[in-house]
């Protein structure tokens, strides 16, 4: 039996005196996609970020592909999981071409054939090629994003690590994004974590959803079940309630307060 | 009415030529709530801030008609327009760390709006930004009032924003994407009470965001922009009889949580709707 992609067991981490994530566990499987929902300051991104080797003050195990990880990751490590953020105008460097930006990871990991690397990569997220040579502030909000999420498909890695990685666009671009996310991960059996306060994101691209709330995972609890209401977790309900109340104003199902 | 705008126009110098950012929007505002609805880039924001000339100065603007309660916003000399900002009409902004000042505390701030209108001694104007705090629902106004804007959550500073806004008694509220930052509880608190206030206070509220749904949920009327025009305009309870094509697309490409899709509808474009 192959071992999870990631997972996770009693993950604790501190900042000085609070605890922003008290014991959390989950595993995802190879291909399969892991959602976080949760409010601000329930810890959801910090799992993300001890997760992927930016945070290295955690207790408790994690593990990629049957290996365990330390608090410091090495360059295989960064080969396999990539990251893509919330807001892709801070997480591109301003003063470096989209030409730059993509062919660092094939510098770092010593991938050779820059070229035809870059090309393909801006094809596979549908950006034309008139963008390799464009700044950041060049470029709409959408095509950003797809330009951070290029950058991270460049070492070719297995695990792709999101967070909000739509919650800075417009609905229609957010569409396109999400739409690639899907296709990306068919075509190359990618692991997703994706973290993200929208339910209904969540849910679209997820079948297992974790719900945060005061760094405690309180449930977790597939798409479908999340769908049709059968919660067990009051947070769960309430958050799901207020999703539904806004995506439809005449039919308010499972209404809570 | 409190706000009547024809055809209005704003347009910006480019090298490139002269770039039309708002063309020909016309609206009426009453004692109501109208949603603003459009993506980045559409206008929205530029025709709210039009209406209370907070344009920056590049701007150029020209409208058929544009008054406030009467008054000619596009004549008005500098002193009557100052009266009519902050005090007859407020503005709440998506993100409350950078329209509040840093290095004073809430009470300060709130007080300090308050006397500008209202004039009155310093004790008066802290009991008021007290009273203030509590009709935004800050439970402990005392405490909440001696706090500094980053020792508060992003829906506590949006509520502390709005009172400063309600301190002159405006008759007008402009919100634009004023919880875009916050989380989803937080935001539906923070527009239900938007929502209390200016039904109590018989205000007119224009809410601007890129949020469809959330815009019909809180409003009368909607009004969709894109590439600085007006596409349609429909009751808010009419949202799902939408017509226009850039509308019902609008609609189409959310994810939903009841009504999964495996693949999301994308929005095609057309271009008759520039020129529309």
């Amino acid at each position: 039996m192959t071992p999870p992609m990631i997972e996770v067991e009693q993950l604790r981490v501190r900042f000085g005196e609070t605890e922003a994530v008290g014991g959390v566990s989950f595993t995802v499987p190879r291909g399969d996609s892991f959602g976080i929902v949760g409010e601000s300051g329930s810890g959801k991104s910090t799992v993300l970020r001890a997760l992927s080797g930016l945070n290295p003050n955690w207790t408790g195990r994690m593990s990629m592909d049957g290996m365990a990880l330390g608090p410091t990751r090495d360059k295989r490590f960064f080969r396999r999981v990539q990251m893509v953020f919330q807001d892709p105008y801070g997480s591109l460097h301003p003063r470096q071409t989209v030409d730059r930006a993509l062919s660092e990871p094939l510098l770092v990991h010593g991938i050779g054939d820059v070229e035809s690397h870059i090309l393909q990569a801006l094809a596979e997220v549908a950006l034309p090629d008139s963008v390799r040579f464009r700044y950041p502030h060049q470029l709409s909000g959408g095509q950003r994003q797809r330009v951070a999420i290029a950058r991270a498909l460049m070492a070719e890695p297995e695990v792709l690590l999101l967070d909000e990685p739509t919650s800075a666009l417009d609905v229609s671009v957010q569409a396109e994004v999400l739409n690639l996310l899907a296709d990306l991960q068919r075509r190359r059996s990618l692991t997703y974590v994706l973290v993200s306060h929208n339910l209904a994101v969540v849910a679209h691209l997820c079948p297992i959803v974790g719900v945060m709330q005061g760094g405690e995972m309180v449930e977790q609890i597939t798409s479908d079940d999340l769908r049709a209401g059968r919660t067990r977790h009051p947070h769960t309900a309430e958050l799901r309630a207020l999703s539904v109340e806004l995506e439809d104003p005449e039919e308010v199902v499972g209404r809570v307060s | 009415m409190l706000v009547e705008v024809d055809n209005l126009r704003v347009s910006f110098a480019t090298p490139g030529g002269m770039e039309h950012a708002v063309r020909g929007v016309s609206l009426t505002l009453g004692q109501e709530k109208l949603g603003i609805v459009g993506e980045s880039g559409s206008g929205k924001s530029l025709t709210a801030r039009a209406i209370l000339r907070l344009l920056p100065s590049a701007a150029q603007v020209a409208a058929d008609r544009l008054t406030f309660d009467g008054i000619d916003i596009l004549t008005a000399r500098e002193p009557v327009m100052r009266r009519v900002r902050g005090k007859r009409a407020g503005l709440i902004l998506q993100d409350p760390k950078y329209s509040l000042n840093p290095v004073m505390t809430i009470g300060h701030q709130i007080a300090e709006a308050w006397r500008v209108h209202k004039g009155g001694s310093r004790r008066l104007a802290a009991q008021a930004a007290a009273d203030l705090l509590q009709q935004v629902r800050i439970r402990d106004p005392q405490r909440v009032a001696a706090l500094y804007p980053h020792e508060l959550s992003g829906g506590m500073g949006q509520r502390a924003m709005i009172a400063m806004m309600l301190a002159p008694d405006p008759e007008l509220l402009i919100a634009d994407e004023p919880t875009s930052a916050l989380d989803a509880t937080v935001q539906a608190e923070i527009l239900r009470l938007i929502d209390d206030l200016v039904s109590r206070r018989g205000m007119g509220l224009i809410l601007i965001s890129h949020d469809l749904p959330l815009v019909s949920h809180f409003c009368d009327r909607v009004m969709v922009m894109y590439a600085g025009r007006v596409l349609e305009r429909l009751p808010a309870s009419q949202l799902a009889r939408a017509r226009h094509p850039y509308t019902r697309g609008l609609l189409d490409c959310l994810p939903s949580l009841v009504h999964p899709r495996r693949q999301l509808a994308t929005l095609a474009r057309d271009p008759a709707w520039l020129t529309a």
